[in-house]
């Protein structure tokens, strides 16, 4: 990459549009922020409630199986078969007693040790493994793993920071306003390949600014607004940042009166779309990005992880996974349901967001020459008590700058 | 003899060509892009839901679009009017292997395979999403109309956005 690639000279306030599509910082993006001292998100406990339950699913691009041992402990292992790099685990989800590649059946128990190897004695007195072959120096390579009510996180680097030091404490009570402890129940998937880079998803979500603006659905119905008690916070570091709102009165004011798309008395056909119940504590809405492939969405009653996934430098998975809390009643379950509606590949709202998304990789990808304007809210970033900012943004780059020393 | 009781002593052949005749008005109307007539294929009540095929074969309860009435169909249909951003796009929905899986109490279950296919602007036709319908139809106003339409998708990984019905 070398010098071809430099930083404009502003600083956080412009994002040059090459990092949206250059390989070399796709490549650079893998080794440094995804196999680098980060822990990123891959599973909730209650996909994997018995021993041998396990869940294949990516790390960047790197794919990972996370297993359930049978001391109730949870491994997280490459998917990759340590003999000739088979990816041998090809379910979303399953049960298991062992894994076995199916090229040339070596198979692994559930912490990743290899524990067969077929002809290893060769057949006949002839062939076999060098009679030095020894096992356990060809299991499954195996990540870091920490664990925080009911939420499984995974790293590929060693001697992690604890993930508590990892989130900061403004980021952990946040975290732990909707991980408070209680038992997790999974309600579904979705997933989605969105055409854009992975960057702009969570761009997105450290956006305050487009929300206003964008969805004319959440605005009208007073559910993310301007003009709502709001504020934006991050962690000391930049790359964790949290968009949150209380939901106000609905109606047009002159503090609102930018908002074009707003429609005035817009009321739904059935309302029992949207029969939100204040749930937790303070805030309606709480939006986490965690670095570096989480999303932590709590919009009224609908709660889900978004796990992004790298798929090259123009495209990335999104995968949802909705839950709720194993005490719920038949109500609150139904109510999250619905409200999922709001969200997902076919979201009334989120919908805006992939399209724009695509919209945004069209331009970027088009002049990677060019560079966007960052300086709303400011030239810096702190914790501001409003949206009217794209202070998260820049702090999101700040940290990302350094990871990839641009 | 009522149109209830009629449909009930229609022929096998008689019934495929009434459900034909439907399915491809369902079809006709949203590749068409009539969404405002889309929900009188409904009863009031009804279910309409897109579901992936995990979800379902999982009894996991989470569905990527739910309406659980006809005002639910209409705040769809408004959000795609009104609300909703989205780049320009034509669909085009292939019904086939419609199927009778018969009566019960004056509820007729039908299944069939559905092939969406999307169109966008600078870009091939697509397989956007394909999967069964699994219906339930009830004599309503004359007419056979859906009290409940369940869209289950092979098609995982939703090719970006699900914004039209299927």
């Amino acid at each position: 990459m070398g010098a071809r690639r430099v930083w404009p000279k502003e600083g956080i306030t412009r994002i040059p549009y090459w990092i949206y599509s250059d390989p070399e910082i796709y490549a650079r993006e893998q080794e440094r922020v995804f196999c680098g001292p980060s822990w990123s998100y891959v599973a909730l406990d209650a996909e994997l409630p018995r021993a041998g339950d396990f869940k294949r699913t990516f790390i960047g691009e790197k794919p990972v199986v996370v297993v359930r041992d049978k001391d109730g402990s949870v491994n997280v292992v490459e998917n990759r078969c340590a003999h000739r790099g088979v990816q041998f685990c090809q379910r979303h989800l399953g049960n298991a007693s062992e894994f076995m590649c199916p090229y040339h059946q070596w198979t692994y128990d559930l912490k990743g040790n290899l524990i067969g190897v077929p002809f290893r004695r060769g057949v006949k007195k002839q062939g076999g493994m060098p009679a030095d072959f020894d096992p356990k120096n060809h299991g499954l390579r195996k990540l870091e793993v920490a664990r925080r009510h009911g939420v499984i996180f995974a790293s590929f680097a060693r001697h992690m920071q604890p993930l508590e030091d990892y989130f900061g404490p403004a980021m952990l009570a946040l975290y732990d306003r909707v991980f408070d402890g209680r038992e997790l129940t999974l309600l579904g998937y979705s997933r989605q390949l969105v055409p854009a880079n992975w960057k702009l998803m969570f761009e997105n979500i450290k956006d305050p600014y487009h929300a206003s603006l964008l969805h004319v659905f959440l605005v009208s119905f007073g559910l993310f607004r301007a003009d709502q008690p709001s504020k934006v916070e991050m962690d000391s570091t930049g790359r964790h940042g949290a968009l949150i709102s209380w939901r106000g009165e609905q109606k047009r004011t002159d503090d609102n009166a930018d908002m074009k798309s707003l429609i005035d008395n817009f009321e739904l056909s059935d309302a029992a779309l949207l029969d939100p119940v204040r749930e937790f504590s303070e805030y309606t809405v709480v939006m986490t990005t965690l670095w570096p492939n989480l999303i932590i969405q709590q919009q009224s009653n609908t709660l889900a992880m978004r796990q992004l996934i790298t798929r090259g430098p123009d495209q990335f998975e999104l995968a949802w996974t909705f839950f709720g809390y194993a005490d719920d009643d038949e109500a609150m379950t139904r109510r999250r349901l619905r409200q999922a509606n709001l969200m997902g590949p076919a979201g009334f709202v989120s919908i805006d967001d992939s399209e724009v998304m695509k919209f945004s990789q069209r331009g970027v990808g088009a002049y990677p020459d060019s560079a966007g304007v960052m300086e709303m809210g400011g030239r810096g970033w702190k914790d501001e008590p409003h949206m009217v900012t794209e202070s998260v943004i820049r702090a999101f780059y700040d940290y990302y700058r350094q990871v990839m020393e641009l | 003899m009522n149109a209830a009781e009629r449909y009930l002593t229609l022929s096998a052949g008689e019934l495929r060509l009434e459900l034909d005749e439907l399915y491809a008005g369902y079809s006709a109307c949203l590749d068409e892009e009539r969404f405002e007539e889309w929900p009188e294929f409904f009863t009031e009540p009804c279910l309409y839901k897109i579901v992936p095929r995990e979800n379902f074969e999982r009894g996991l309860p989470l569905a990527t679009w739910l309406c659980e009435s006809k005002g639910y169909l209409l705040d769809r249909v408004t959000a795609i009017r009104k609300t909703a951003v989205y780049a320009p796009r034509y669909m085009r929905r292939m019904v086939s292997g419609i199927r009778v899986i018969g009566w019960t109490d004056a509820v007729l279950e039908v299944r069939a395979n559905y092939l969406a296919l999307e169109t966008l602007q600078d870009e091939l036709t697509r397989v956007f999403n394909t999967g069964q319908y699994r219906d339930k139809l009830v004599v309503d106003g004359g007419k056979l109309k859906f009290r409940e339409k369940i869209c289950i998708f092979d098609s995982l990984l939703v090719p970006n956005s699900l914004i039209y019905p299927l």
